[in-house]
């Protein structure tokens, strides 16, 4: 791994020239919010900063995170990058097998010992380490034994940075996320299900050329996660207009109305999916038709529903409801009885009120 | 083609036109006493339709337009006020990636790159060198 | 990992919802049952006009202020309209509500778009704002007030500004505005049937027992 070649000829290779790489660079400081100036700069430190050694853990996860970072069209850049680093143990995407991988990792723990990158996907099983193993060694023994020797760790998408799926109601594997077993290094959330691409190289650029990126209360790059989708949406027009789909099917969503009341999750989920999207800026779910299910949030999974509108209560409350009618009614009925008994006592025994006594709370 | 509603969206502004000239104003005084250029990202504030529309009224169409071709297109154009620039970014789908305004006398992704020049003199020499190969070989076959 | 914001939207949504409800709705049925059931004395005399035609005609008519009376009290009568129909027209209107009405009771009815919703609940910010310095300056007024009104200015303003803050992301963190506004719009569920905000129910009845007292009497009401 040592020959590898560097980004500047690897461009070379595939027939970017470096004012297409310097032109990438620009638009990646524009969606990292960095200042435009940078630009130059981003393109000078990626193109010779020191190739890190990468360890990529697989935990519970579905690969979909994988599947999406290698997916990305080629030859594009972010493939290009993912490339210049030194991937030294993915087990998905590593030709070697069995004792020969784990010797992979345990060598690159070895040799780049507090400076290697980890990358985690998926959550860890607490309840019983053994429902998750790699070589016979549970996902928690993996992870802590991995990451005393990591620089960093980048958790990438909602299992990893927050338990995930595996981690939804009722969670019969006791699955937790990184930051909940690590607390002791730098942790960067790259949630999502899965995250966009260029999101996760993003991360990883700015991790080479400027460090930790800037985080929000949840440790994820504020830069990619600031703003809400609904903040950001070409629907928002429709939102404001007061036009919405009422259905899967109706003239609204025909017209590509505001999905609001078909359970869009956008005004509480922060993700840049309407403005960089997916699949090189094709599309993003609620372009296509789909409300958003709040991917990059915690416990995504158990917020309600994801047909059910933000404003509609997420409980089963008709039973209650009905309990309520039911005991208000008795209850009313009940005292305006006593009451009625009273009235026709005092009218009995002659008794007398006059406006001070109205006064008196009773 | 553009409908109604486009026309009449392409009047609507955040009001944000006018401090971006505001800035490029002291962008371009800042780069004729000094020579010291500035970006300014448009992705980085909101700015819609109209305030385009004011932009373009306001900064005019220049003497010189260059179309880059690296992945996807890329479009730089002088503005009517010498020294204030359009950098466009779009994909091979013609999909904007991002916008700038450059104020500067040369933006830099129109002078040719060092990297490029580099390769591309290795790659003139190797065609040098096969030319030359041909034309021995080709001597050598006549005698 | 959990974000605190989310969790209490989420028991916004969830408990929260379901106690404001419980409460909002058997206690609301207590009061309501317990003026209905106590009932009348009934009235054997002979009706000199019709008690029902006017009891039910005093209900709307009383919607309209007294001759002079704008003009001797303008804050509490024309900030009274402002915040009335403010309110009205932004819990009724705005399409977040109106996806909750559907999810109670299954029905549903076009939104009002952005400008009057944020208009009317400015309006009606503003109205309960004058309301509450009227009644803290005007010496009478205060001397009538009790700490319950201006309570319930309170409890009625926080749905309005929360809401506007968490539409308009005029500060905080959306989600954390958004589980406020639904918090404050129980917080007044809770506190509607146990107090003046009764009359959102009980006016009807109020108003069409003077009408009909006074149509069986014969007058005009």
């Amino acid at each position: 791994m040592v020959n590898k070649p560097m980004l500047g000829d690897l461009m070379r290779d595939h027939g970017v020239s470096r004012r297409g790489f310097l032109k990438y660079c620009a638009t990646l400081a524009s969606a990292m919010a960095l200042p435009p100036m940078m630009a130059p700069r981003i393109a000078h430190a990626l193109e010779n900063a020191p190739r890190p050694s990468v360890i990529w853990l697989s935990f519970q996860e579905c690969t979909g995170c994988t599947e999406a970072i290698t997916r990305s069209h080629s030859p594009s850049i972010e493939d290009l990058i993912f490339n210049a680093i030194s991937l030294d143990y993915h087990h998905t995407l590593q030709a070697a097998s069995g004792d020969a991988a784990e010797h992979a990792r345990e060598e690159a723990m070895k040799e780049h010992w507090g400076k290697y990158v980890l990358i985690v996907d998926g959550s860890i099983p607490l309840e019983n380490p053994e429902y998750s193993c790699i070589a016979g060694i549970s996902n928690l023994d993996m992870l802590k034994e991995t990451a005393e020797g990591a620089a960093a760790i980048v958790s990438v998408g909602t299992c990893a940075a927050f338990g995930g799926i595996p981690h939804a109601d009722p969670n019969p594997t006791g699955a937790v996320a990184v930051s909940d077993i690590i607390k002791d290094k730098p942790i960067i959330n790259v949630p999502g299900c899965p995250p966009i691409p260029i999101v996760m190289t993003g991360v990883l650029a700015h991790f080479l050329t400027f460090g930790l990126p800037e985080l929000d209360e949840l440790n994820r790059p504020k830069a990619f996660y600031g703003e809400t989708i609904h903040d950001r949406c070409y629907r928002r027009p429709f939102y404001d207009k007061g036009l919405f789909a009422e259905t899967f099917d109706d003239q609204g969503a025909r017209e590509g109305w505001c999905l609001y009341k078909l359970g869009c999750k956008g005004p509480t989920t922060k993700s840049v999916c309407a403005t960089v999207k997916w699949n090189d800026h094709t599309s993003f779910p609620i372009e296509a038709g789909h409300p958003c299910l709040g991917c990059t949030e915690p416990d995504f999974w158990d917020n309600g529903g994801f047909y059910k509108p933000l404003s509609a209560p997420a409980g089963d409350y008709r039973k209650l409801a009905q309990a309520a009618v039911g005991a208000g009614a008795a209850l009313g009925v009940g005292s305006a009885v006593l009451n009625r008994m009273g009235k026709s006592k005092a009218a009995a025994n002659h008794e007398t009120v006059d406006a001070h006594d109205l006064e008196k709370k009773s | 083609m553009t409908s109604p509603l486009q026309e009449v969206m392409s009047y609507v502004g955040t009001g944000n036109a006018d401090p971006i000239l505001r800035e490029i104003r002291f962008a371009l005084a800042k780069l004729v006493e000094t020579g010291e250029p500035t970006v300014i990202d448009l992705g980085a504030i909101p700015f819609a339709a109209g305030d385009e529309r004011i932009l373009d009224k306001v900064l005019g169409r220049g003497e010189l337009q260059a179309t880059l071709t690296s992945m996807g297109e890329s479009r730089i154009a002088e503005t009517g006020v010498a020294g204030v620039w359009r950098v466009d970014h779009f994909d091979a789908d013609g999909e904007v990636q991002s916008r700038f305004i450059e104020v500067t006398y040369m933006p830099e992704i129109l002078r040719t790159q060092k990297e490029d020049a580099a390769y591309a003199l290795a790659r003139l020499d190797e065609m040098l060198n096969e030319r030359a190969e041909a034309r021995a070989q080709a001597q050598s076959g006549v005698n | 990992m959990n974000n605190p914001y989310f969790d209490l939207l989420m028991w916004a949504r969830g408990p929260g919802f379901d106690i404001a409800l419980t409460v909002f709705v058997a206690g609301l049925l207590i009061r309501v049952l317990e003026i209905l059931v106590l009932g009348r004395k009934r009235d054997f005399s002979k009706a000199k006009g019709s008690p029902v035609g006017q009891g039910i005609k005093t209900i709307f008519t009383r919607s309209v202020p007294r001759k002079g009376l704008v003009k001797f009290a303008p804050i509490t009568y024309i900030g009274g309209y402002v915040f009335h129909i403010g309110f009205l027209v932004a819990f009724f209107f705005f399409a977040p509500h109106i996806a909750l009405i559907y999810d109670l009771i299954g029905i549903s009815y076009p939104a009002m778009g952005r400008v009057i919703i944020e208009s009317a609940t400015a309006l009606a910010i503003i109205a309960i704002i004058a309301l509450f310095w009227s009644r803290m300056t005007d010496p009478v007024r205060r001397a009538l007030t009790t700490w319950q009104d201006y309570l319930l200015l309170v409890l009625s303003a926080l749905p309005l500004i929360t809401g506007y803050v968490a539409v308009n992301k005029l500060f905080g963190d959306g989600t954390l505005m958004l589980a406020l506004h639904i918090l404050s719009a129980e917080a007044l569920m809770v506190a509607f049937p146990f107090t003046k905000l009764t009359h959102a129910f009980t006016f009807v009845i109020s108003r069409y027992y003077n009408g009909a007292i006074q149509g069986r009497k014969g007058a005009e009401s």
